[in-house]
């Protein structure tokens, strides 16, 4: 298998579109610094995190583990048959996470003090944030590693990717084993907050629910993106490929749904489903997008149909991005008549970075070996 | 074994070791060991708090902090009469805040009747905020109990904010370079031998000052007294000397603070439920009890991952291995 730059114009008028939103969200990103979080959000003591932390960091990341889904599937169960997908759903990661990283930064309030966390004499080992910071900051480094042969390749420089590849076990290894640690750690960051979530949501079984939840993430988004690349790009769809990947879908969708049911039945507290408070709504709305995309995942006709893929695929992920929102902003509620929306701008920091990433994309497929050659019949 | 393989988990054991050798340079490290032995604390007696404020105003002049003022107070010029924040916020550190219910005809009653709390940081022993704080800002002093804030540590990420169950740690969101800001229990006055501000300037003795130990036994004789019986309710603090008899209302029998959520060094007497009060109803220990059992159950050692780490390179080697093979073999097929 080759993989080639697909090559192309960048300076398209999509890429224009994307540029203006990237500069709106620098714009603001400036008054942020300057005037403080306050003026470009409605953070509050309430609802301290919002749409960056919550979107960009603990959503965006489970989105871009299409790299660590795919590096499982090739790397660690040897399926070499979705080898041709692993270099585009590693760069898409690649992207998602570095500029969850940069969210961090515009983030936390004091950013000048922000090594602090990895500082001997400051760290923390007993937050799970030191270890959500330590995993996604090393993972970052790693998954440049990672993408490096990439570079290798265009340069036409042989030794250094032969040396990469002699070693790039360790960075596969460390690639796999770090999103296992902070997408689990993702969702023990919220059982500190024990009573301010509701029980439907609240278990100490969270790090095991958002874990599955980013791994499903994670193979939705390589169907999704290699469908959207293959329309954009004028090449011709991997049904065969997708159509097998995706049959892990629905199979882990019962585990998940399974351990949530058994959990919360367990704790005696499923009467709060029908109570149809927010909490319970949230909850059921979050079961039928749960339940969908698993139904029709199930049918082997529906996996052989690109629509089917693609449907269920931006419901699996709508659903894991909801139960996101919802443990950490919609259903978590504080008291004390705090309330929270996040503002225009806020938002459109938000929509710039996705732009960022999107824009760091197109080029990198355009310029750099990621897809795979298209043999012309 | 082959070569390749050896070298692989002398990697590995040297990872291992450095893991290992990381340990002993936590400068910070804390451990939850109960309340100091003479830790200072308050006793808030909502019973025999009026809601006249003079212990905001109290806690403001002890630590240099502005009064604010309402909207209507400005308008009408009545500026620098009295403190007015609307809750507590990083300029307003202790609020008294009112409990009302129906027609609010009588006191520290739960229906038709009000009542008073006084909200600020309870300086937990088990401080949920110590515990998330990702560059150990928060800490909580071993002698004292006091929960104080490092401005040179703090990175801002509000993890405090999420996890605090009393909503205290104040963020400046208005601010390009923010801080974090609560009640540090007058470190400052402490260390000069003065009592809290807020329990000095209290006229009623609803704020009271002085050891844990000896302010727990009096918050227990409160609840020993029968309703309507005078009792001598002393001020400030147990040994001022000054002391106001009134009769006893009638108590709810339970201290808040004295286990919830692993104790406070603050704690409450009501005649009105916490949970009125805003007092969030906790268990024996705190939340953050529960995570770092979590964690620290996975990461023990960081055995857990170094064994999956060795088994994931090791698949990802071999995996690796056998496709360059099968590749080198089409390419001479080829």
């Amino acid at each position: 298998m080759k993989l080639k730059p697909l090559g192309g114009e960048i300076w398209t008028k999509p890429f224009k579109v994307l540029l203006l939103l990237a500069v709106i969200a620098g714009i603001f990103i400036i008054r942020r610094f300057i005037f403080g979080l306050g003026a470009v959000t409605h953070l509050n003591d309430g609802y301290p995190w919002g749409m960056w932390i919550v979107y960009d960091v603990v959503t965006g990341t489970a989105i871009a583990c299409g790299g660590y889904a795919m590096a499982i599937l090739v790397y660690i169960f040897n399926r070499g048959k979705y080898h041709p997908l692993v270099r585009s759903a590693l760069l898409a990661s690649l992207f998602g996470y570095t500029l969850a990283g940069v969210s961090i930064v515009l983030d936390v309030g004091r950013y000048w003090q922000l090594h602090n966390v990895f500082m001997p004499g400051y760290y923390n080992p007993h937050s799970v944030m030191f270890e959500v910071a330590s995993c996604i900051a090393l993972y970052i480094f790693v998954m440049w590693v990672e993408f490096s042969p990439a570079f290798a390749e265009q340069m036409k420089r042989e030794k250094l990717h032969n040396f990469l590849n002699k070693i790039m076990f360790i960075f596969l290894g460390l690639g796999v084993l770090l999103p296992t640690m902070h997408q689990s750690s993702l969702g023990s960051l919220i059982i500190v907050a024990g009573e301010k979530l509701s029980p439907l949501f609240q278990t100490m079984w969270i790090p095991l629910l958002f874990l599955i939840t980013a791994i499903l993430m994670g193979y939705s988004m390589v169907i999704v993106e290699s469908i959207l690349s293959s329309v954009g790009f004028k090449r011709p769809i991997e049904s065969n490929i997708l159509a097998r990947l995706s049959r892990l879908i629905p199979f882990l969708l019962v585990i998940f749904l399974i351990i949530r049911f058994a959990d919360i039945i367990i704790r005696g507290e499923i009467g709060l489903m029908f109570s149809f408070n927010l909490a319970s709504i949230m909850f059921i709305i979050e079961t039928i997008l749960f339940l969908i995309p698993m139904v029709i995942l199930f049918s082997e006709k529906n996996r052989g149909r690109s629509q089917m893929l693609f449907i269920s695929a931006v419901l699996m992920i709508l659903a894991g991005a909801l139960y996101r929102f919802d443990v950490f902003i919609v259903v978590f509620n504080p008291g004390h008549g705090y309330h929270y929306f996040p503002a225009f701008q806020e938002i459109m920091i938000t929509v710039g970075i996705i732009a960022m990433e999107i824009m760091g994309y197109l080029i990198f497929v355009k310029r750099l070996p990621v897809f795979p050659e298209v043999k012309h019949a | 074994m082959n070569i390749e393989r050896r070298d692989f988990f002398k990697i590995l054991s040297i990872g291992a070791l450095t893991a290992a050798g990381s340990k002993s340079v936590q400068a910070r490290d804390w451990q939850y060991t109960g309340r100091p032995p003479k830790a200072p604390a308050l006793l808030y007696d909502s019973t025999l708090c009026i809601g006249c404020k003079a212990c905001e105003v109290g806690c403001k002049k002890a630590n240099g902090l502005d009064l604010d003022h309402s909207d209507l107070e400005k308008t009408f010029g009545v500026s620098n009469t009295w403190d007015c924040a609307d809750d507590l916020d990083t300029n307003s550190w202790l609020k008294i805040k009112l409990y009302k219910n129906g027609d609010a005809s009588v006191k520290d009653r739960e229906t038709d009747g009000f009542a008073f709390m006084r909200s600020a940081c309870m300086h937990c022993v088990e401080p949920d905020c110590q515990s998330v704080c990702p560059t150990s800002a928060l800490l909580k002093d071993p002698e004292t109990g006091i929960v104080s804030w490092d401005v040179d540590a703090c990175c801002g990420c509000r993890y405090c904010q999420v996890a605090c169950p009393f909503a205290i740690p104040k963020f400046e969101y208005e601010k390009a370079f923010p801080k974090i800001e609560k009640c540090f229990l007058c470190e400052h006055r402490l260390a000069e031998g003065q009592i809290t501000g807020c329990s000095e300037a209290c006229p009623t003795g609803a704020t009271l000052f002085g050891e844990y130990e000896t302010i727990l036994a009096e918050a227990k004789r409160r609840l020993a007294v029968k309703e309507g019986d005078t009792y001598d309710y002393p001020v400030h603090t147990l040994e001022s000397g000054v002391t106001k008899p009134r009769p006893a209302a009638k108590y709810i029998n339970h201290v808040y603070g004295e286990k919830d959520g692993g104790g406070t060094q603050y704690i409450v007497l009501s005649a009105v439920p916490f949970s009125k009060l805003g007092l969030p109803k906790l268990p024996e220990h705190s939340s953050s009890s529960k995570s770092e059992a979590l964690q620290h159950g996975l990461y023990q050692g960081l055995i857990a991952p170094i064994v999956l780490f060795g088994g994931l390179a090791a698949a990802a080697f071999r995996n690796v291995r056998q496709e360059e093979k099968e590749e080198r073999r089409a390419q001479d097929e080829a």
